[in-house]
């Protein structure tokens, strides 16, 4: 998929700019950029740097080798196995998501190939439910990591999540040991399995499958945790330090990686997987 | 401190008590009376406690009085000796675990623990675990492999502690692990949820080949109280939250996320711990007899098979 064709496709929502068709107020640096620039530079801001949340299949256009993308997600949808009603009924939530991002459940991905591995990719979704894992998502993963094992595939997953639905209960919490244990089928198979964490990564995925792999990669600025910044400042009454729980802290703290800018993501990860790849005969 | 809806049960019992010291004292016989207060009692009790809310339940479930791991510990090993420190960092005091003898059988134990009292409290956070207390954990996984004993995990935590120092050591990436470590043991491996099994704090010593809840025990994916300031904007509305999670143990054992209900004594366990575990005892010799047989690779097959097979989707 052409990524131009892509980002001309995006329709930005929200209404109050001055010429919304043109030009994107930047959030990092309150900078007017031209929108095209910004489609040019991947939605990073060429002023500042701050990454722009953008759609699940610009991951899948970013890092699949053009015409490499077989979709293999999609076919199992969510259920209410609760009777769960909050300030709508669960069914009534999802059908709402389902509509707004044309997929079942908070996840997409299939096979392609990356700088010519063999993989299995899987992107989450945040515009469906913040990313949260339920069951449909647990299983997506679970048997992304069992497709992988099967056809020697490297396991690339690229996260966004607030964490497990409570929608679901605690099928929602079982969801972190069985993409867990799944994941012991790549690494049986000595399969790299490489995640790239993107704004916001926290809850039930942080602490599951998401830092479990041999590589972990973040986006400049991602908010990654396990308890949401909220719920932490509410804990300990107090104010939370500048960069809290930002990609670069977590770096400083030896939890990622890498930080790695969005223009240099499929470079990296291309670098990266031949290295760990087996029998990848030119490391370089 | 008595929970709201036990008052009644106590007023009776404590009725009962000013009869019989009238009769010692008097030298009465009121036998007669007294076995029909009595009888009362256990009426009322069943009553009430058969129709407790999933809210009441949760309330139970934190019940000062309740056993903890220690008092688990003490009350069904014949001996046992507690481990310490996370060999990294520090000694987690929200979680204890060591070696032990189960019915002349070694095993492996670890456990949330919760304090008996406000200081004590405060002293095990709550009962909820930083990183070190999962890495302590971990290193007692990896003593129940060495040593091929079976690792019983005895579950009660609000949840994982959420505050600076825990995200600073990476208490997420300290709970995948956790988990991951639990799933590939190579022994027979039980999780009990004694009371509280808040969240991924809770799962981290969650993954059992069987998986036991006693029976006013709650387990779930977010704590009442955090759901409902999410969806209802209110803690408040913490009572509808709990029955809309399906928290509750036969909730639990209807949706497979665990394998079988320890049944409290009338009134709860926090009122006749002795009596409650002994059910608990009896309950883990007997899910131990069950994966005796197995070999570490079975016994790892019947984990993934166990936790691979949760969830609720339709295929389309």
């Amino acid at each position: 998929m052409a990524l131009d064709r892509l980002f001309r496709r995006r329709r930005t929502r929200g209404g109050g700019r001055e010429v919304p068709e043109l030009w994107v107020r930047c959030p990092g640096c309150d900078a007017q950029v031209y929108k095209r620039d910004l489609e040019q530079s991947l939605w990073v801001c060429p002023e500042c740097g701050y990454h722009h949340r953008v759609p699940v299949e610009t991951y899948v256009a970013i890092l699949a080798d053009e015409g490499s993308f077989e979709p293999t997600t999609g076919a199992i949808r969510p259920t209410d196995p609760l009777g769960f009603v909050d300030t709508e009924p669960y069914p009534e939530r999802l059908a709402r998501y389902q509509k707004k991002t044309g997929r079942p459940d908070a996840i997409y991905g299939g096979r392609a190939a990356i700088g010519g591995v063999p993989s299995v990719l899987l992107v989450m979704d945040y515009a469906f439910a913040g990313g949260s894992m339920g069951s449909v998502v647990g299983e997506e993963i679970a048997r992304g990591a069992e497709l992988a094992a099967r056809e020697d595939r490297a396991l690339v997953i690229v996260t966004a999540s607030g964490g497990a639905r409570m929608q679901e209960g605690a099928l929602s919490l079982m969801q972190m040991a069985k993409t867990t244990m799944a994941l012991d089928l790549v690494f049986q198979k000595r399969l790299p399995y490489l995640a790239i964490l993107t704004d916001p990564t926290t809850g039930g995925v942080t602490a599951s499958f998401a830092t479990l792999a041999d590589v972990i990669l973040a986006e400049p600025g991602a908010l990654i945790g396990f308890a949401g910044p909220r719920v932490i400042k509410q804990t300990i009454r107090q104010d939370l330090p500048e960069g809290f729980q930002r990609a670069e802290f977590l770096k400083k703290h030896g939890l990622v990686d890498e930080v790695v800018d969005r223009r240099k993501l499929k470079e990296t990860v291309v670098r990266l997987l031949r290295l760990t790849y087996p029998g990848e005969a030119d490391g370089a | 401190m008595a929970l709201e809806f036990e008052r009644p049960i106590l007023e009776l019992e404590e009725k009962i008590r000013a009869l019989e010291a009238t009769a010692r004292e008097q030298q009465l016989d009121l036998s007669e009376e007294i076995g029909l207060l009595k009888e009362k009692l256990a009426r009322l009790e069943r009553e009430i406690f058969q129709g407790l809310t999933p809210w009441q339940r949760v309330q139970l479930a934190r019940a000062p009085g309740r056993p903890t791991t220690l008092d688990v510990a003490e009350g069904i090993f014949e001996a046992y000796a507690e481990l310490k420190g996370d060999r990294a960092f520090a000694d987690d005091p929200a979680v204890v675990g060591g070696v032990a003898r189960l019915e002349g059988r070694p095993v492996v134990f670890v456990g949330h623990q919760k304090g008996r009292n406000t200081k004590e409290n405060i002293a095990r956070n709550f009962g909820m675990p930083h990183p070190e207390g999962y890495r302590k954990a971990m290193r007692l996984m990896d003593l129940a492999d060495k040593e091929g004993v079976p690792f019983l995990a005895f579950i009660d935590t609000p949840g994982a502690y959420p505050g600076i120092s825990a995200e600073e050591r990476g208490q997420a990436w300290v709970i995948a692990r956790s988990i991951q470590r639990m799933s590939r043991l190579r022994v027979p491996a039980v999780a009990v949820i004694l009371g509280e099994g808040g969240s991924g704090g809770a799962l981290a010593i969650g993954v059992g080949n069987r998986v036991l809840i006693m029976e006013n025990a709650w387990y779930s994916v977010i704590s009442p109280e955090s759901c409902a300031a999410i969806l209802w904007h209110d803690a408040k509305e913490a009572e509808r939250a709990a029955a809309a999670l399906k928290l509750t143990a036969r909730d639990l054992l209807a949706l497979g996320v665990v394998d079988r209900v320890v049944p409290e004594p009338g009134g709860g366990a926090h009122r006749n711990p002795e009596a409650a575990l002994a059910e608990l005892k009896r309950a883990l010799l007997e899910s131990l007899e069950e994966l005796a047989g197995l070999d570490p690779d079975a016994l790892w097959q019947d984990r993934y098979r166990r936790f691979r097979g949760l969830g609720a989707y339709q295929e389309s």
